[in-house]
Protein backbone atom coordinates (compact mmCIF):
# COMPACT_ATOMS: atom_id res chain seq x y z
CA UNK A 1 0.00 0.00 0.00
CA UNK A 2 3.09 2.66 0.39
CA UNK A 3 3.67 2.63 -3.32
CA UNK A 4 2.03 5.32 -5.28
CA UNK A 5 0.89 4.13 -8.93
CA UNK A 6 0.43 6.50 -11.77
CA UNK A 7 -1.75 6.52 -14.21
CA UNK A 8 -3.88 8.67 -16.86
CA UNK A 9 -7.30 10.30 -16.57
CA UNK A 10 -9.93 8.72 -19.03
CA UNK A 11 -12.96 11.12 -17.45
CA UNK A 12 -14.47 13.54 -14.95
CA UNK A 13 -17.13 13.63 -12.69
CA UNK A 14 -18.92 14.47 -9.64
CA UNK A 15 -20.00 11.77 -6.77
CA UNK A 16 -22.39 13.43 -4.51
CA UNK A 17 -19.92 16.84 -5.24
CA UNK A 18 -16.78 15.16 -4.56
CA UNK A 19 -14.80 15.37 -7.77
CA UNK A 20 -13.41 11.85 -9.08
CA UNK A 21 -12.08 10.49 -12.53
CA UNK A 22 -11.35 7.07 -13.91
CA UNK A 23 -8.06 6.42 -14.16
CA UNK A 24 -6.03 3.66 -16.32
CA UNK A 25 -3.19 1.74 -14.82
CA UNK A 26 -1.98 0.19 -17.99
CA UNK A 27 -5.09 -1.64 -18.40
CA UNK A 28 -6.62 -1.82 -15.41
CA UNK A 29 -9.55 1.36 -14.64
CA UNK A 30 -10.05 2.23 -11.20
CA UNK A 31 -12.21 5.37 -10.11
CA UNK A 32 -9.71 7.88 -8.13
CA UNK A 33 -10.67 10.79 -6.06
CA UNK A 34 -9.44 14.01 -7.80
CA UNK A 35 -10.17 16.74 -5.06
CA UNK A 36 -6.65 17.06 -4.42
CA UNK A 37 -5.46 18.12 -7.76
CA UNK A 38 -8.28 20.72 -8.97
CA UNK A 39 -6.76 21.72 -11.93
CA UNK A 40 -6.35 18.32 -13.69
CA UNK A 41 -7.68 17.62 -17.07
CA UNK A 42 -8.76 14.11 -19.35
CA UNK A 43 -5.78 12.88 -20.39
CA UNK A 44 -3.52 13.84 -17.79
CA UNK A 45 -1.03 11.48 -15.92
CA UNK A 46 -1.43 11.68 -12.19
CA UNK A 47 0.06 9.36 -9.73
CA UNK A 48 -2.32 7.86 -7.45
CA UNK A 49 -2.00 6.77 -3.51
CA UNK A 50 -4.89 5.20 -1.83
CA UNK A 51 -7.28 5.93 -4.31
CA UNK A 52 -6.30 9.62 -4.26
CA UNK A 53 -4.72 11.37 -7.41
CA UNK A 54 -1.74 13.00 -5.70
CA UNK A 55 0.86 14.58 -8.03
CA UNK A 56 0.10 15.31 -11.85
CA UNK A 57 3.15 14.02 -13.64
CA UNK A 58 4.17 14.24 -16.94
CA UNK A 59 3.88 11.11 -19.18
CA UNK A 60 7.24 9.99 -19.86
CA UNK A 61 7.94 9.60 -15.96
CA UNK A 62 4.71 7.94 -15.40
CA UNK A 63 5.80 5.47 -18.54
CA UNK A 64 8.89 4.83 -16.78
CA UNK A 65 7.57 4.68 -13.41
CA UNK A 66 4.86 1.92 -14.30
CA UNK A 67 7.40 -0.03 -16.45
CA UNK A 68 9.50 0.01 -13.92
CA UNK A 69 6.67 -1.23 -10.94
CA UNK A 70 5.93 -3.80 -13.25
CA UNK A 71 9.34 -5.39 -13.70
CA UNK A 72 9.89 -4.84 -9.89
CA UNK A 73 6.56 -7.12 -9.49
CA UNK A 74 5.55 -4.00 -7.05
CA UNK A 75 2.70 -3.78 -9.80
CA UNK A 76 1.36 -6.66 -9.04
CA UNK A 77 1.14 -6.11 -5.05
CA UNK A 78 -0.65 -3.19 -5.39
CA UNK A 79 -3.20 -4.16 -8.42
CA UNK A 80 -4.17 -7.33 -6.21
CA UNK A 81 -6.07 -4.65 -3.44
CA UNK A 82 -7.32 -2.80 -6.99
CA UNK A 83 -8.54 -6.19 -7.79
CA UNK A 84 -9.99 -7.61 -4.51
CA UNK A 85 -11.29 -4.51 -3.64
CA UNK A 86 -13.75 -3.92 -6.70
CA UNK A 87 -15.51 -7.56 -5.40
CA UNK A 88 -18.20 -6.09 -3.20
CA UNK A 89 -17.77 -2.26 -2.58
CA UNK B 1 11.14 4.07 -24.30
CA UNK B 2 13.55 6.79 -24.10
CA UNK B 3 12.49 8.20 -20.45
CA UNK B 4 13.22 4.56 -18.90
CA UNK B 5 16.43 4.66 -20.57
CA UNK B 6 17.43 7.97 -18.95
CA UNK B 7 16.25 6.62 -15.49
CA UNK B 8 16.87 2.78 -15.32
CA UNK B 9 20.07 2.16 -17.86
CA UNK B 10 22.39 0.30 -16.47
CA UNK B 11 25.36 1.97 -18.29
CA UNK B 12 24.70 5.57 -16.61
CA UNK B 13 24.00 3.40 -13.22
CA UNK B 14 27.65 2.10 -12.83
CA UNK B 15 28.36 6.08 -14.63
CA UNK B 16 27.10 7.11 -11.46
CA UNK B 17 28.48 4.61 -9.11
CA UNK B 18 31.94 5.13 -10.54
CA UNK B 19 31.19 8.64 -10.02
CA UNK B 20 30.36 7.99 -6.61
CA UNK B 21 33.19 6.06 -5.59
CA UNK B 22 35.59 9.05 -7.13
CA UNK B 23 33.86 11.14 -4.79
CA UNK B 24 34.02 9.33 -2.01
CA UNK B 25 36.86 9.60 0.44
CA UNK B 26 35.14 8.80 4.05
CA UNK B 27 33.18 6.04 5.18
CA UNK B 28 29.67 6.94 5.51
CA UNK B 29 26.22 5.44 6.53
CA UNK B 30 22.89 6.82 4.64
CA UNK B 31 19.74 5.86 5.47
CA UNK B 32 17.04 5.40 3.27
CA UNK B 33 13.62 6.57 4.83
CA UNK B 34 11.39 4.57 2.93
CA UNK B 35 10.51 1.08 2.51
CA UNK B 36 9.08 1.26 -1.12
CA UNK B 37 13.26 2.40 -1.20
CA UNK B 38 15.03 -0.13 0.33
CA UNK B 39 12.58 -2.62 -2.03
CA UNK B 40 14.60 -0.95 -4.73
CA UNK B 41 17.75 -0.34 -3.37
CA UNK B 42 17.80 -4.70 -2.13
CA UNK B 43 16.63 -5.43 -6.18
CA UNK B 44 18.49 -3.39 -8.18
CA UNK B 45 21.88 -4.11 -5.43
CA UNK B 46 22.38 -0.81 -5.73
CA UNK B 47 23.72 -0.86 -1.81
CA UNK B 48 26.08 -3.28 -3.79
CA UNK B 49 27.43 -0.99 -6.81
CA UNK B 50 27.98 1.84 -4.68
CA UNK B 51 31.69 1.46 -3.16
CA UNK B 52 32.28 -0.43 -0.02
CA UNK B 53 32.66 2.74 2.29
CA UNK B 54 29.14 3.79 2.19
CA UNK B 55 26.58 1.47 3.97
CA UNK B 56 22.59 1.66 3.24
CA UNK B 57 20.83 1.34 6.46
CA UNK B 58 17.19 0.80 6.15
CA UNK B 59 14.82 3.28 7.78
CA UNK B 60 11.66 2.48 9.30
CA UNK B 61 9.18 4.19 6.48
CA UNK B 62 7.57 1.05 5.75
CA UNK B 63 3.54 1.92 7.18
CA UNK B 64 2.62 -1.81 7.92
CA UNK B 65 6.08 -2.53 9.53
CA UNK B 66 5.78 0.69 11.96
CA UNK B 67 1.78 -0.02 12.83
CA UNK B 68 2.42 -1.02 16.82
CA UNK B 69 0.84 -4.35 18.08
CA UNK B 70 -1.60 -2.69 20.08
CA UNK B 71 -3.69 -1.23 17.30
CA UNK B 72 -3.53 -4.39 15.67
CA UNK B 73 -5.06 -6.19 18.88
CA UNK B 74 -8.12 -3.13 18.64
CA UNK B 75 -8.05 -3.87 14.98
CA UNK B 76 -8.77 -7.63 15.79
CA UNK B 77 -11.26 -6.88 18.98
CA UNK B 78 -12.92 -4.57 16.76
CA UNK B 79 -12.88 -6.86 13.77
CA UNK B 80 -14.64 -9.83 15.63
CA UNK B 81 -17.70 -8.02 16.46
CA UNK B 82 -21.00 -9.08 15.29
CA UNK B 83 -22.74 -6.29 13.31
CA UNK B 84 -19.05 -5.17 12.04
CA UNK B 85 -17.85 -4.92 8.65
CA UNK B 86 -14.04 -3.94 9.18
CA UNK B 87 -12.04 -2.51 5.95
CA UNK B 88 -8.50 -2.54 5.71
CA UNK B 89 -5.43 -2.40 3.16
CA UNK B 90 -4.24 -5.98 2.27
CA UNK B 91 -1.12 -6.32 3.41
CA UNK B 92 -2.69 -5.60 6.90
CA UNK B 93 -4.05 -8.52 7.75
CA UNK B 94 -1.26 -10.99 7.72
CA UNK B 95 0.40 -8.66 9.98
CA UNK B 96 0.42 -10.46 13.81
CA UNK B 97 -1.24 -9.23 17.02
CA UNK B 98 -0.61 -10.69 20.22
CA UNK B 99 -2.70 -13.84 19.39
CA UNK B 100 -3.84 -13.66 16.46
CA UNK B 101 -4.51 -11.56 13.19
CA UNK B 102 -7.34 -10.17 10.66
CA UNK B 103 -7.25 -13.28 8.65
CA UNK B 104 -7.81 -15.62 11.11
CA UNK B 105 -10.51 -13.24 12.43
CA UNK B 106 -12.06 -12.89 8.92
CA UNK B 107 -11.68 -17.08 8.79
CA UNK B 108 -13.40 -17.70 12.22
CA UNK B 109 -16.37 -15.82 10.46
CA UNK B 110 -15.81 -12.08 10.69
CA UNK B 111 -16.63 -9.97 8.06
CA UNK B 112 -13.18 -8.79 6.87
CA UNK B 113 -12.52 -6.79 3.54
CA UNK B 114 -9.75 -5.69 1.70
CA UNK B 115 -10.02 -2.04 0.37
CA UNK B 116 -7.97 -0.21 -2.31
CA UNK B 117 -8.79 3.35 -0.98
CA UNK B 118 -10.79 4.51 2.21
CA UNK B 119 -13.23 6.13 -0.18
CA UNK B 120 -14.59 2.35 -0.92
CA UNK B 121 -14.87 2.22 3.06
CA UNK B 122 -17.27 5.15 3.11
CA UNK B 123 -19.27 3.48 0.16
CA UNK B 124 -19.40 0.39 2.10
CA UNK B 125 -20.96 2.28 5.31
CA UNK B 126 -23.23 4.19 2.55
CA UNK B 127 -24.39 0.77 1.28
CA UNK B 128 -24.61 -1.11 4.45
CA UNK B 129 -26.55 1.26 6.66
CA UNK B 130 -27.51 -0.77 9.55
CA UNK B 131 -23.80 -1.80 9.90
CA UNK B 132 -20.65 -0.35 11.33
CA UNK B 133 -17.95 -0.33 9.01
CA UNK B 134 -14.74 0.72 10.68
CA UNK B 135 -11.66 1.16 8.41
CA UNK B 136 -8.31 0.98 9.69
CA UNK B 137 -6.50 4.13 8.56
CA UNK B 138 -2.88 3.87 8.75
CA UNK B 139 0.19 5.24 6.87
CA UNK B 140 2.52 8.15 6.80
CA UNK B 141 2.07 11.28 5.27
CA UNK B 142 1.15 10.51 1.68
CA UNK B 143 -1.85 8.12 2.91
CA UNK B 144 -3.27 10.88 5.68
CA UNK B 145 -4.97 13.36 2.73
CA UNK B 146 -7.16 9.85 1.66
CA UNK B 147 -7.71 8.86 5.11
CA UNK B 148 -8.59 12.56 6.13
CA UNK B 149 -10.89 13.20 3.16
CA UNK B 150 -12.77 9.63 3.87
CA UNK B 151 -13.70 11.55 7.30
CA UNK B 152 -14.55 14.81 6.07
CA UNK B 153 -16.64 13.59 3.36
CA UNK B 154 -18.39 10.92 5.73
CA UNK B 155 -18.92 13.80 7.75
CA UNK B 156 -20.59 15.85 5.02
CA UNK B 157 -23.02 12.84 3.48
CA UNK B 158 -24.13 12.30 7.02
CA UNK B 159 -22.97 8.83 7.35
CA UNK B 160 -23.38 7.84 11.02
CA UNK B 161 -22.12 4.13 10.83
CA UNK B 162 -18.66 4.75 9.66
CA UNK B 163 -15.25 5.16 11.48
CA UNK B 164 -11.71 5.03 11.37
CA UNK B 165 -9.26 2.88 13.99
CA UNK B 166 -6.12 5.75 13.27
CA UNK B 167 -2.81 5.06 13.71
CA UNK B 168 -0.75 7.54 11.16
CA UNK B 169 2.95 8.24 11.78
CA UNK B 170 4.93 11.07 10.64
CA UNK B 171 8.43 11.13 9.37
CA UNK B 172 10.17 13.86 10.73
CA UNK B 173 9.93 13.11 13.92
CA UNK B 174 10.87 9.29 13.09
CA UNK B 175 14.12 11.19 11.82
CA UNK B 176 14.68 12.75 14.87
CA UNK B 177 13.97 10.34 16.87
CA UNK B 178 16.82 8.14 14.78
CA UNK B 179 19.28 11.03 15.50
CA UNK B 180 18.60 10.92 19.16
CA UNK B 181 18.93 7.54 19.32
CA UNK B 182 21.80 6.30 21.50
CA UNK B 183 24.42 4.70 19.18
CA UNK B 184 23.00 6.70 16.07
CA UNK B 185 25.51 5.83 12.93
CA UNK B 186 23.25 7.55 10.21
CA UNK B 187 24.79 10.38 8.76
CA UNK B 188 22.67 11.20 5.87
CA UNK B 189 19.18 10.68 5.06
CA UNK B 190 17.31 9.76 1.39
CA UNK B 191 14.08 11.84 2.47
CA UNK B 192 11.11 9.64 0.57
CA UNK B 193 10.15 11.35 -2.27
CA UNK B 194 5.65 10.08 -2.38
CA UNK B 195 5.67 11.65 1.25
CA UNK B 196 7.33 14.86 0.15
CA UNK B 197 4.87 14.81 -2.90
CA UNK B 198 2.29 15.57 -0.23
CA UNK B 199 4.27 17.53 2.68
CA UNK B 200 6.81 19.27 0.44
CA UNK B 201 10.47 19.54 1.86
CA UNK B 202 9.59 22.77 3.85
CA UNK B 203 9.77 21.38 6.91
CA UNK B 204 13.47 19.15 7.01
CA UNK B 205 15.78 22.37 6.65
CA UNK B 206 15.13 22.58 10.18
CA UNK B 207 16.28 18.99 10.85
CA UNK B 208 19.27 19.50 8.70
CA UNK B 209 20.66 22.52 10.14
CA UNK B 210 20.06 21.25 13.88
CA UNK B 211 21.35 17.73 13.32
CA UNK B 212 23.75 18.65 10.51
CA UNK B 213 22.80 15.79 8.13
CA UNK B 214 22.34 16.29 4.43
CA UNK B 215 18.30 14.97 3.72
CA UNK B 216 18.29 14.62 -0.24
CA UNK B 217 14.69 14.06 -1.56
CA UNK B 218 14.82 10.68 -3.50
CA UNK B 219 12.71 8.92 -6.16
CA UNK B 220 12.43 5.27 -6.48
CA UNK B 221 14.05 4.66 -9.77
CA UNK B 222 17.74 3.25 -9.41
CA UNK B 223 18.99 6.21 -11.32
CA UNK B 224 17.03 8.12 -8.26
CA UNK B 225 18.60 6.55 -5.85
CA UNK B 226 22.12 7.01 -6.93
CA UNK B 227 21.84 10.57 -7.53
CA UNK B 228 20.25 11.01 -4.13
CA UNK B 229 23.41 9.05 -2.88
CA UNK B 230 25.49 10.92 -4.94
CA UNK B 231 24.45 14.25 -3.71
CA UNK B 232 24.45 13.41 -0.08
CA UNK B 233 28.08 12.20 -0.49
CA UNK B 234 29.32 15.20 -2.10
CA UNK B 235 27.55 17.00 0.62
CA UNK B 236 29.19 14.79 3.35
CA UNK B 237 32.38 15.19 1.77
CA UNK B 238 32.62 18.91 1.57
CA UNK B 239 31.32 18.90 5.66
CA UNK B 240 27.73 20.75 4.36
CA UNK B 241 23.89 19.79 5.68
CA UNK B 242 21.32 20.86 3.74
CA UNK B 243 18.23 19.45 2.37
CA UNK B 244 18.30 19.16 -1.69
CA UNK B 245 15.47 17.86 -4.19
CA UNK B 246 16.48 15.40 -6.32
CA UNK B 247 13.10 13.78 -7.32
CA UNK B 248 11.55 17.77 -8.80
CA UNK B 249 9.79 15.57 -11.65
CA UNK B 250 7.20 15.26 -8.46
CA UNK B 251 8.45 16.87 -5.25
CA UNK B 252 7.98 20.77 -4.56
CA UNK B 253 9.08 22.66 -1.82
CA UNK B 254 5.69 23.23 -1.08
CA UNK B 255 3.81 19.83 -1.57
CA UNK B 256 0.38 19.78 -2.02
CA UNK B 257 -1.06 22.31 -0.35
CA UNK B 258 -4.89 21.55 -0.56
CA UNK B 259 -4.08 17.78 0.75
CA UNK B 260 -2.09 19.33 3.62
CA UNK B 261 -4.91 21.56 4.32
CA UNK B 262 -7.48 18.77 4.58
CA UNK B 263 -4.97 17.30 6.69
CA UNK B 264 -4.70 20.30 9.38
CA UNK B 265 -8.62 20.30 9.07
CA UNK B 266 -9.00 17.14 10.22
CA UNK B 267 -6.00 15.65 11.81
CA UNK B 268 -4.04 17.07 15.33
CA UNK B 269 -0.34 15.64 15.92
CA UNK B 270 -0.22 13.21 18.86
CA UNK B 271 2.65 11.13 20.50
CA UNK B 272 2.29 7.78 19.17
CA UNK B 273 3.91 4.03 19.50
CA UNK B 274 5.88 2.64 16.57
CA UNK B 275 6.36 -1.30 16.26
CA UNK B 276 9.38 -2.30 17.70
CA UNK B 277 10.53 1.32 18.32
CA UNK B 278 8.36 2.83 21.61
CA UNK B 279 6.42 6.00 21.33
CA UNK B 280 7.99 8.87 19.71
CA UNK B 281 6.81 12.13 21.27
CA UNK B 282 4.47 14.35 18.82
CA UNK B 283 5.19 11.68 15.84
CA UNK B 284 1.83 10.89 14.59
CA UNK B 285 -1.88 12.00 13.72
CA UNK B 286 -5.28 11.62 15.46
CA UNK B 287 -8.66 12.87 14.84
CA UNK B 288 -9.38 16.30 15.80
CA UNK B 289 -12.22 16.50 18.95
CA UNK B 290 -14.57 17.86 16.27
CA UNK B 291 -14.34 14.38 14.57
CA UNK B 292 -14.63 12.31 17.48
CA UNK B 293 -17.97 10.58 16.32
CA UNK B 294 -15.84 9.10 13.31
CA UNK B 295 -13.16 7.38 16.25
CA UNK B 296 -13.24 3.77 16.04
CA UNK B 297 -11.20 3.76 19.31
CA UNK B 298 -14.09 5.73 21.38
CA UNK B 299 -16.83 4.27 19.39
CA UNK B 300 -15.90 0.54 19.87
CA UNK B 301 -14.29 1.27 23.56
CA UNK B 302 -10.66 -0.69 22.80
CA UNK B 303 -8.11 2.37 24.23
CA UNK B 304 -7.18 0.26 26.93
CA UNK B 305 -5.69 -2.48 24.99
CA UNK B 306 -2.57 -3.31 26.19
CA UNK B 307 -0.46 -5.87 24.11
CA UNK B 308 2.53 -8.11 24.61
CA UNK B 309 5.08 -7.84 22.14
CA UNK B 310 7.41 -11.15 20.70
CA UNK B 311 11.09 -10.86 22.08
CA UNK B 312 12.22 -13.44 19.20
CA UNK B 313 11.41 -10.59 16.73
CA UNK B 314 14.51 -7.70 16.36
CA UNK B 315 12.17 -5.48 13.85
CA UNK B 316 12.42 -3.04 16.70
CA UNK B 317 16.19 -2.34 15.98
CA UNK B 318 15.96 -3.53 12.21
CA UNK B 319 13.68 -0.47 11.72
CA UNK B 320 16.32 1.90 13.62
CA UNK B 321 18.88 0.60 11.28
CA UNK B 322 20.93 -0.95 14.69
CA UNK B 323 20.33 -4.41 13.06
CA UNK B 324 20.38 -6.39 9.18
CA UNK B 325 17.71 -7.99 8.66
CA UNK B 326 19.70 -11.32 8.13
CA UNK B 327 21.46 -10.63 11.26
CA UNK B 328 18.52 -11.56 13.51
CA UNK B 329 18.60 -14.83 14.34
CA UNK B 330 15.14 -15.92 13.12
CA UNK B 331 15.67 -14.41 10.07
CA UNK B 332 14.64 -17.44 7.09
CA UNK B 333 14.78 -19.85 10.02
CA UNK B 334 11.46 -19.46 11.70
CA UNK B 335 10.92 -16.33 10.34
CA UNK B 336 10.32 -16.48 6.78
CA UNK B 337 7.52 -14.57 4.41
CA UNK B 338 5.07 -17.34 4.91
CA UNK B 339 6.07 -17.51 8.97
CA UNK B 340 6.63 -14.14 9.66
CA UNK B 341 7.02 -13.60 13.47
CA UNK B 342 6.68 -9.44 12.50
CA UNK B 343 5.89 -7.25 10.21
CA UNK B 344 9.03 -6.44 8.59
CA UNK B 345 9.00 -9.75 7.11
CA UNK B 346 5.31 -9.63 6.31
CA UNK B 347 5.20 -6.40 3.91
CA UNK B 348 6.28 -6.68 0.67
CA UNK B 349 8.23 -3.40 1.72
CA UNK B 350 9.28 -4.65 4.94
CA UNK B 351 13.06 -5.07 5.22
CA UNK B 352 12.91 -8.36 6.24
CA UNK B 353 10.83 -9.38 3.80
CA UNK B 354 13.12 -7.82 0.60
CA UNK B 355 16.04 -9.70 2.36
CA UNK B 356 14.51 -12.90 2.07
CA UNK B 357 12.82 -12.23 -1.59
CA UNK B 358 16.57 -11.38 -2.87
CA UNK B 359 18.00 -13.77 -1.05
CA UNK B 360 20.37 -11.65 0.83
CA UNK B 361 20.95 -14.03 3.61
CA UNK B 362 24.87 -13.14 4.20
CA UNK B 363 26.43 -9.87 4.87
CA UNK B 364 27.41 -8.49 1.22
S1 LIG C 1 13.74 -11.63 10.48
FE1 LIG C 1 11.66 -11.91 11.36
S2 LIG C 1 12.01 -12.16 13.55
FE2 LIG C 1 13.89 -11.24 12.71
S3 LIG C 1 13.57 -9.00 12.88
FE3 LIG C 1 12.85 -9.57 10.84
S4 LIG C 1 10.64 -9.92 11.15
FE4 LIG C 1 11.56 -9.98 13.21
Amino acid sequence: MCLAVPGQIESLYADNDTPMGKVNFGGVVKEVCMVYLPEVQIGDYVIVHVGFAIHQIDEESAQATLESFAELGLLDDELEDLRVSGEDS
Amino acid sequence: MKHLSEYRDGAKALKLAAEIARICKGNWAIMEVCGGQTHSIIRNGIDQIVPQNIEMIHGPGCPVCVTPISVIDKALEIAARRNVLFCSFGDMLRVPGTTSDLYRIKGGGGDVRIVYSPLDAVKLARKHPTREVVFLAIGFETTAPANAMAVKIAQQQDIHNFSVLVSHVLVPPAIEAIMNSPGNRVQAFLAAGHVCSVMGFHQYHRLASQYSIPIVVTGFEPLDLLDGIRRAVVQLEAGQSHVENAFPRVVTEAGNEVAQATIDEVFETTDRAWRGIGVIPQSGWRLKPKYAEFDAERRFAVEDIAPEESNACRAGEVLRGALKPHQCEAFGKQCTPRTPLGATMVSSEGACAAYYNYGRFVHP
